[in-house]
């Protein structure tokens, strides 16, 4: 058996977070993309479009994540792609992260006051180029508080993809675990480790919120 | 694939599917009545004057809301046996599913607490009330009805995370899942009817929580 010293096992977790950073970049960036898309159809002028919208958003925030995760392992490779963790993890979180992503930016869009609206028609602009020019960059930055939230939610969300396989830094904790029988120490550095990156956007995120309360008065 | 034989394991799983189903709607139920009672105190505790001990539930508040539940779980179960705490799987569910819960509506409970006006408490102080019969007759039940909206997505939000609690052998609904899918081989349609199983749960649930806080409470539906 190897020896494992304290310095090993923190070694190892550390270096095994930058999987949990990657993948939780890589969901947020996709699930900005795809957000974007469903936020789209979520305020189109089309009923069937925004009825679509919201169903998409409903399934992804009334299922677990966890079975939107088995469903995306299982369910692609019968879309003939392999069956891979990084793939099924990167596809699973993005899609989870779009639908909260787009409902959030749709509560900026509804904050907008109509007033806006009709600003951006009176100059002449029509309703793609109101929406690019007024109302989503405006949406965008009043929505900062909960988009920074959110992001620790999806960082705290990645731990679940370790459970179909990808080794992020709680699969490569249970691994240590298994050779070091250290739980106690290991699971406790996990949460140490999550807490250093969630925390210091959870206060990021109450300060933008502190700020937007601010501008509002 | 043949669409007959896709479901066909269906009718024979019911039992376990309905067991499993069983099993996470308890969980919920039991989380829901110790974390809610957890934060009252916590959020109580929280502004009662006593600088140490709310200190230290912002501490716990902060480190639950900023760790992944997974972890708090594995910590819970796993961990806690490395300085001789063991629990079987089921009371260690309950206690991380309580404290994670706890957390989140400590801050709700909190916000709750604030908005009640100061003068209903001096109202009920002047009527010569003692003070833990003001907070319980007179702040708690108003603060309650306030929050009730943001309780109810608390309560949803839980019971879709109780689906993690599989992975250390608690025979909720995902863990019935994992079981039927090694035994059938056809993990997809498995976790495609699970999946549709938990949303008719959380949507039930939202429903059953409207229409509780409507007849009980007196609270106009969000």
């Amino acid at each position: 058996m190897i020896e494992f010293t304290l310095w090993d096992i923190v070694r190892n977790l550390v270096f095994a977070t930058r999987w949990t950073v990657l993948l939780s970049l890589v969901a947020f960036i996709g699930g900005a993309t795809v957000g974007a898309l469903i936020l789209l159809l979520r305020i189109s002028p089309y009923p069937a479009l925004r009825l679509l919208a919201r169903g998409y958003i409903a399934l992804f925030q009334g299922t677990p994540l966890l079975m939107q995760l088995f469903l995306m392992f299982f369910g692609l490779p019968m879309l003939g792609l392999r069956i891979d963790p990084w793939t099924a993890a990167a596809f699973g979180l993005t899609f989870f992260a779009s639908a909260f992503l787009a409902e959030i930016w749709r509560s900026g869009v509804d904050a907008m006051p109509t007033g806006q609206w009709d600003a951006g028609a009176s100059l002449g602009l029509g309703r793609i180029r109101q929406l690019r020019l007024v109302i989503l960059p405006q949406a965008f930055v009043i929505t900062r508080a909960p988009m920074v939230g959110f992001l620790v939610q999806l960082i705290k969300s990645t731990a679940l993809t370790s459970i179909i396989g990808f080794e992020e830094l709680l699969r490569t904790a249970n691994a240590i675990n298994n050779a070091t029988f250290e739980p106690f120490k290991v699971y406790g550095f996990v949460a140490l480790i999550f807490f250093a990156l969630c925390y210091p956007l959870t206060l990021y995120a109450r300060r933008l919120q502190a700020a937007e309360v601010k501008a509002r008065r | 694939m043949l669409p007959g034989g896709a479901f066909g394991w269906l009718p024979g799983a019911s039992a376990a599917i309905l067991s499993g189903t069983a099993t996470t709607l308890m969980l919920i139920a039991v989380t829901t009545a110790l974390g809610v009672a957890l934060s009252i105190l916590a959020a109580a505790g929280q502004r009662s004057g006593l600088r140490l001990l709310a200190f230290v539930i912002t501490a716990y508040v902060e480190v639950i809301r900023n760790t992944p539940f997974l972890v708090q779980l594995f910590f819970i179960y796993f961990g806690l046996p490395g300085i001789g705490i063991r629990l079987d799987p089921l009371t260690a569910a309950i206690l991380a599913m309580t404290l994670n819960m706890g957390a989140y509506t400590t801050e709700i409970v909190g916000a709750g607490l604030d908005a009640v006006p100061p003068g209903q408490r001096e109202a009920a102080s002047a009527l010569g009330l003692r003070p833990a019969l003001v907070f319980v007759k007179v702040v708690l039940p108003q603060a309650l009805k306030v929050i009730y909206p943001a309780l109810n997505s608390q309560i949803v939000i839980m019971m879709l995370e109780s689906a993690v609690v599989s992975q250390i052998a608690v025979r909720e609904l995902t863990y019935q899942a994992d079981m039927l899918q090694a035994r059938t081989f056809r993990a997809f349609e498995t976790y495609l009817v699970v999946t549709l199983i938990y949303l008719a749960l959380s949507i039930g649930l939202r429903r059953a929580l409207v229409w509780i806080g409507r007849r009980k409470l007196a609270v106009d539906a969000p």
